[in-house]
């Protein structure tokens, strides 16, 4: 829908911070009809100003810049969904022993699904985040999710789980732009977030880290078991699986000759497995409900690069595509924390092909 | 440009815009007259004589005297005054501990209430209500006691355009020697306001309702009604409210007043055609739509609507993207909407109560307006119901 000035309508989801804000101020440089809109998500009640993200002083910092932006903002309310679909994914996931990314789910479903349903509502072309990535077209005219151009920014990983009819209706300014770069022309729109530091980890975790919310919200999930080696020879104790993570050193509890670390989690024994360092690393890996951003899997195998956690160094690997929507990754040098429940996502290049959910070595 | 510019306002039960007589009346008394009150040379007696001038056009309209009249910042500042004043006053003098007052109030009456309720000790008790949210006079006095302290039903409910039968429930409370509060903020735009027609004896009204400016409001306390004072200091207001007086604003707030009160019945005839086009319209057209409220015994200029399964919030949004202002019970500037007291009182399930509307017409409103409205309406609730 054009307005009467024959603009196209693009919706931003905006969150307060200066990534959101400087996406919303260059779409209306650049003659955009521009919306802001952002969701109330969820948090642990009575903890709602303890929120990495969305608290009431994030919203009405994200509607304060949409006033100096001079463009509508919108609050929704995304309380239920975002709980019944992230939340409950995110405990879940611990329960089953497996390490998730919730931020995968919130994309997916909350983002790209929720939020993009009630911009297109609107009547809007496009909605557009402040995720540094790029978005391009093949030979093919299908569109393409690019690497950010600031390597060390790049959100890529977590879009990987969008399609072609979501990328149709996206747009990403930020992509071009590396962070100081960003921050200055937060200063140039004369946007006050210019100096917040970025928000880091999951945004619906009130006081502490994943660990308290879970003891708070998945008490069950404190369920103390034994920590055994490979052969079987128990050296303490755990104090429920869902705290630890694969590779993890430290926090173990177990005085040793040579360091150990977390190789995998057991789930029939309620066991965590340890082992020194030569017993970690994996070289091939399964994953599970991959979504390749082409809409189809490739048909043949193919050697690409793979980042088996947001925050991950690319490693190189051969994948194959399976039915069902899986594929396997063997890597050229193994891999020392493999987690199941993060996302393996393949990369060719510049483009981000798509990636799916790690499964445990026994599925 | 203005954001507003191509925008249609059906929001003036929220507010409305300062009408130009009522500006051209304040503004000598920002700069040319502009002493304290209560000043002893002439720029203080001067800027008294504007206010004490103000003072009594307001009694005029309300008939009531001068002395009974006790200026504030606004409507809720007035209903905060009533409640708390009469209840403490009344159990200072009587130990009397007993409030009385409806389901449907604005939160400026109920959780000042709550609030005598939770920290002070009153025991609070609420009226029932029908499925408009009436009030009945005879639910009163059955539950009137020697240790009510006070009593407070609104004239015209702002939610849902309800009127009570405030005179008959002035009488009850009269007879039983009980105060009784009537929160006319709405009421005063259209309805009128004898307070001895209305058998009130404490009535609070805010100037922005009826095209005067935000900040000024006025409490009506009937002579020999013992009130304690929430904001001590100087004196002002007989020794009711403290605070230097805002002449322009006081100023502003009696043109208004006057003056909605003299062009009611010219306004109501204009503007109760087009509100009527507006329920009908909804109602036939509109599937799964209720109106909310009395069908007749309501603000001439209002209209409020629940509509099965849609959210409140998602059509306020699309109306004001497609350039309709309303609003709605349910809804909440910062996502966290929960459907309103006065629609759950109302026996509302949360399918329908979350899904609400309110449309109110105003000064401006012109017959193509509430076309255009039509026109578009239909298709949004569709799409908020999604």
């Amino acid at each position: 829908m054009t307005n009467d000035t024959g603009n196209k309508r693009v919706v931003v989801a905006m969150s307060g911070g200066v990534d959101s804000s400087v996406a919303a101020a260059l779409l209306r440089e650049q003659g955009y009809e521009v919306i802001g809109m952002m969701m109330r998500l969820w948090s642990e009640p009575g903890c709602e100003s303890d929120n990495r993200c969305c608290t009431p002083e994030s919203m009405a910092l994200a509607r304060r810049m949409a006033a100096k932006l001079g463009i509508p903002f919108y609050a929704i309310d995304a309380q239920q969904p975002f709980h019944d679909t992230v939340v409950t994914y995110f405990m879940d996931g611990y329960a089953q022993g497996d390490t998730p990314n919730p931020c995968l789910v919130c994309n997916r479903h909350i983002r790209w699904e929720f939020l993009l349903q009630r911009a297109l509502a609107a009547g809007a072309d496009y909605m557009a985040t402040g995720h540094y990535a790029r978005l391009g077209q093949d030979r093919a005219g299908r569109f393409q999710l690019l690497r950010a151009v600031d390597r060390a920014k790049d959100q890529s990983y977590v879009l990987h789980v969008l399609g072609q009819e979501q990328l149709a209706h996206a747009l990403f300014p930020l992509g071009e732009f590396t962070k100081p770069r960003v921050r200055e022309m937060a200063r140039r729109f004369n946007l006050p977030v210019a100096e917040r530091p970025d928000s880091q980890d999951l945004c619906f975790l009130g006081e502490g880290d994943y660990r308290t919310f879970l003891r708070r919200n998945a008490p069950q999930l404190e369920n103390p078991g034994p920590i055994l080696t490979r052969t079987g020879e128990q050296l303490g104790q755990h104090q429920g699986l869902a705290y630890y993570t694969i590779g993890q050193r430290k926090g173990l509890g177990i005085a040793a000759p040579d360091p150990l670390y977390v190789l995998a989690k057991d789930l029939h024994r309620n066991a965590l497995i340890v082992g020194p360092k030569e017993q970690l690393g994996q070289s091939e890996l399964l994953a599970a409900g991959v979504n390749w951003v082409a809409g189809a899997a490739p048909t043949e195998v193919q050697r690409l690069q793979v980042k088996i956690r947001y925050k991950a160094v690319e490693a190189w690997a051969v994948v194959t595509p399976l039915p069902g929507s899986r594929a396997h990754v063997r890597f050229d040098e193994p891999l020392r924390d493999i987690a199941p429940g993060q996302a393996a996502v393949f990369y060719d290049g510049e483009v981000c092909l798509g990636g799916g959910i790690i499964l445990k070595g026994d599925q | 440009m203005n954001p507003t510019d191509h925008k249609t306002y059906l929001d003036y039960a929220a507010t409305t815009p300062v009408d130009s007589r009522v500006l051209a009346a304040m503004l000598p008394y920002f700069i040319e007259v502009f002493g304290n009150p209560s000043s002893v040379h002439t720029f203080g007696q001067q800027a008294e004589a504007a206010m004490e001038e103000a003072r009594e056009r307001v009694a005029a309209v309300l008939n009531c005297q001068s002395s009974e009249v006790v200026f504030t910042s606004c409507g809720s500042e007035s209903d905060n005054l009533a409640l708390r004043g009469a209840a403490l006053a009344a159990r200072q003098r009587r130990g009397a501990n007993h409030i009385l007052i409806s389901p449907v109030e604005h939160h400026a009456v109920s959780r000042t209430a709550a609030q005598l309720a939770q920290v002070y000790g009153f025991e609070l008790e609420t009226l029932p209500v029908d499925g408009t949210g009436q009030v009945q006079p005879a639910e009163v006095e059955r539950r009137l006691r020697p240790d009510t302290a006070v009593v407070s039903v609104m004239y015209a409910n702002n939610e849902i355009g309800t009127l009570n039968p405030v005179a008959e429930i002035g009488r009850v409370c009269r007879a039983h020697g009980v105060p009784f509060h009537t929160d006319a903020v709405q009421a005063a735009s259209y309805l009128p306001v004898d307070v001895q027609a209305l058998n009130v004896d404490l009535l609070a009204i805010g100037a922005h309702k009826f095209y005067g400016p935000k900040g000024v409001g006025a409490l009506y306390v009937r002579s020999g009604t013992p009130l304690l004072p929430a904001q001590t200091g100087g004196g002002q207001e007989g020794g009711r409210r403290a605070g230097t007086s805002n002449i322009p604003y006081i100023v502003g707030l009696a043109e208004a007043f006057e003056l909605a009160q003299a062009e009611a019945g010219e306004r109501s005839r204009r503007i109760q055609p087009l509100r009527d086009r507006i329920t009908g319209q909804v109602l036939e057209e509109i599937p799964a739509a209720r109106l909310t409220g009395h069908p007749t015994e309501r603000l001439p200029n209002h209209a409020s609507f629940v509509f099965e399964g849609a959210d409140g919030n998602a059509l306020l949004m699309l109306l004001d993207m497609a350039g309709f202002a309303c609003s709605s019970g349910s809804a909440c500037k910062t996502g966290d909407p929960a459907p309103s007291d006065v629609l759950l009182a109302l026996g509302l399930a949360p399918e329908w109560a979350l899904g609400s509307l309110r449309v109110t017409l105003g000064h401006s409103t012109t017959p193509q307006d509430v076309e255009r409205f039509l026109q578009v309406l239909p298709g949004l609730v569709e799409k908020a119901r999604k």
